[in-house]
């Protein structure tokens, strides 16, 4: 009996192995590529003036290749949103962790789970034909396809990610904190944000800086509201993020427009990297 | 339950692992299919013609990926032996690929320029940019001069052009698009353009301007014909038509030209195709795809 299992287990156990090593293969693959495809244009502008010009201008008889303006535009971006998303998120998780009653959370959970499953060029389709015209009309700007937009859409997309783990990361608090501050006296709204929130602190932590890796990453909801002009960023103009950047010139891009693409993306990934090691970190105090 | 577990995954597993392998195998034999293919269709093909094989690779002008996507779809069925292949570079590189020889066919959406020697041009059709605004514009008539202030930034209000007091609004494509690059030549506005948004393709840009009153963007001609949530704006009292685009008397249009090498002979089925290309029969499929077939 034995012996006839023993070949399974050797053979499953390889099947594990091969579909591990996919995966990190994957990223392997994508972190070399980017940077061998990545490194030849930034070379050729020189890393000072492609990270720190000003001025993008990519078909252009003299053209230049001045990312400044992606990389301000994203952080703005990502800012904005995380300073709308993360109130409204973290109340959201304390709603549903420790306000609601069971019935309405059972509402109210799937809502969230909901719309984090909505594709984000639904949420570019409808923040272009709903948002656009409405922050035009309301600020008077002579076109609403802005920065602020951007912000807006930024802030829905990246909600449900902070409400989930922060959620899950006020539900771990051990309920004798609460019941001990509660027993001294404490109101349930001094309970949630003097024991709960600072217990939870580490797990909400997280929750920003999964928001902030997913609003960074995000392209296509923002490139049909932000107007995609390779300006300096300012709340009602018309910007374009790391993302749209390589998104929306990578069609028809050539020679040296199409590597300062990949460029783009490798410093978008060395973005992306910095938030990981940071996440995992925050993650790893947590465990300790 | 573990067990249920570990079975799921496997199946998982084996599943991705088999849908790689078949991709793989497609790949690799649809790639061999197409280099052997040189079965004759004589019954496809028009009675006069004598059925050839081989392969042409056309290189350059991006603006024209979707005539010649037509191009070559149709071209499958009158010549099933010859394979046409499309690389989008540019005019430019179109051009030098006929001039060095790494092309059979180099595609130029512009003319050939005086120091561009060695090759010639053979005009295949004729594209025509529409310049779009909103319906409630009540604006109709442009010259090409006050069109390239528009978008050059030097009139921001639409009162100087004899419209309402509101700011003007240009919306452009993307840099690298054959569009932009067309009518930023045409009215002289190279690199000069302030836009307030690029969009990434035809259908946004006409989307914008229908919500926006105080937009004004392009778009090819046949985009926009029979579109009433935009109008399309006369310049010089012309209006944007197949007629006035064939005629010249609408300015704002270029050539899409085949750009062969006065020194190489094209290869029989590059003869085979340029001679159908230019022909009335791919006339339809021109007009298709959006540009004015010359041929008569």
């Amino acid at each position: 009996m034995k012996q006839k299992i023993r070949p399974m287990e050797k053979i499953m156990s390889g099947v594990f192995l091969f579909c591990g090593i996919i995966a990190i293969a994957f990223v392997l693959f994508i972190s070399i590529y980017l940077i061998i495809s990545g490194l030849p244009a930034i070379r050729q502008i020189g890393l000072a003036e492609f990270l720190l010009g000003d001025k993008w201008a990519s078909t252009a008889s003299e053209p230049k290749f001045g990312i400044l303006p992606f990389i301000l535009t994203s952080i703005y971006g990502t800012c904005g949103a995380i300073l709308i998303g993360v109130p409204v998120g973290f109340m959201t998780a304390v709603f549903l962790a420790k306000v609601a009653s069971p019935k309405v959370a059972a509402v109210v959970r799937p809502a969230v789970e909901l719309l984090a499953g909505i594709p984000s060029v639904v949420y570019g389709l409808i923040g272009m034909m709903v948002l656009v015209p409405a922050v035009r009309e309301a600020f008077d700007l002579p076109d609403g396809a802005s920065l602020f937009c951007a912000i807006i859409v930024l802030a829905v997309v990246l909600l449900p990610s902070i409400i989930s783990v922060s959620e899950n990361a006020l539900k771990a608090v051990p309920r004798e904190y609460e019941e001990a501050s509660l027993a001294l006296g404490a109101t349930q709204i001094e309970t949630i944000f003097k024991v709960s929130a600072p217990a939870a602190s580490s797990g909400i932590a997280a929750a920003v800086v999964l928001g902030i890796g997913r609003a960074i990453g995000e392209a296509m909801a923002i490139m049909m509201v932000a107007g995609n002009v390779a300006n300096m960023p300012s709340l009602f103009a018309s910007v374009r993020f790391l993302t749209t950047a390589v998104a929306s010139e990578m069609a028809y891009a050539s020679g040296l427009q199409r590597q300062a693409l990949y460029s783009i993306a490798l410093v978008l990934f060395v973005f992306i990297m910095i938030i990981n090691i940071v996440l995992n970190s925050l993650l790893k105090r947590k465990g300790d | 339950m573990k067990k249920f577990n570990r079975r799921s995954f496997l199946a998982i597993c084996s599943a991705v692992a088999a849908v790689s392998i078949m991709t793989a195998c497609g790949a690799a034999s649809s790639s061999s299919v197409a280099a052997s293919s040189t079965v004759s269709g004589s019954s496809s093909a028009a009675a006069s013609t004598v059925s050839v094989s081989g392969t042409v690779n056309t290189n350059g002008s991006t603006s024209m990926e979707d005539v010649m996507g037509s191009l070559i779809e149709a071209f499958k069925e009158v010549q099933p032996g010859v394979t046409v292949n499309y690389t989008g570079s540019g005019s430019g590189a179109g051009i030098t690929g006929a001039q060095d020889g790494t092309c059979d066919i180099g595609l130029a959406s512009r003319d050939l320029k005086d120091e561009e020697t060695g090759v010639k041009q053979i005009t295949l059709a004729k594209d025509g940019i529409a310049v779009i605004v909103n319906p409630a514009n009540p604006v109709a008539d442009l010259s090409i001069e006050q069109i390239a202030q528009l978008f050059n930034g030097e009139i921001t209000n639409w009162s100087e052009v004899g419209g309402e007091d509101a700011e003007v609004v240009p919306i452009g494509r993307e840099a690298g698009s054959g569009t932009r690059d067309g009518f930023e030549s045409i009215t002289g506005t190279e690199d000069a353009c302030v836009y307030q948004n690029e969009l990434t393709s035809t259908g946004e840009v006409i989307a914008n301007v229908a919500s926006n009153p105080n937009a004004i963007g392009y778009a090819s001609l046949s985009a926009v014909e029979e579109d009433s949530t935009i109008k399309a704006l006369t310049v010089g009292g012309v209006a944007a038509s197949e007629e006035t685009v064939l005629d010249g008397s609408y300015l704002i249009q270029r050539n899409f030209n085949l750009i062969l090498s006065d020194s190489k002979e094209l290869s029989e089925a590059a003869q085979a195709f340029v001679d159908w290309a230019t022909s009335t029969d791919a006339s339809d499929l021109i007009a298709g795809a959006g540009a004015v077939p010359v041929a008569e």
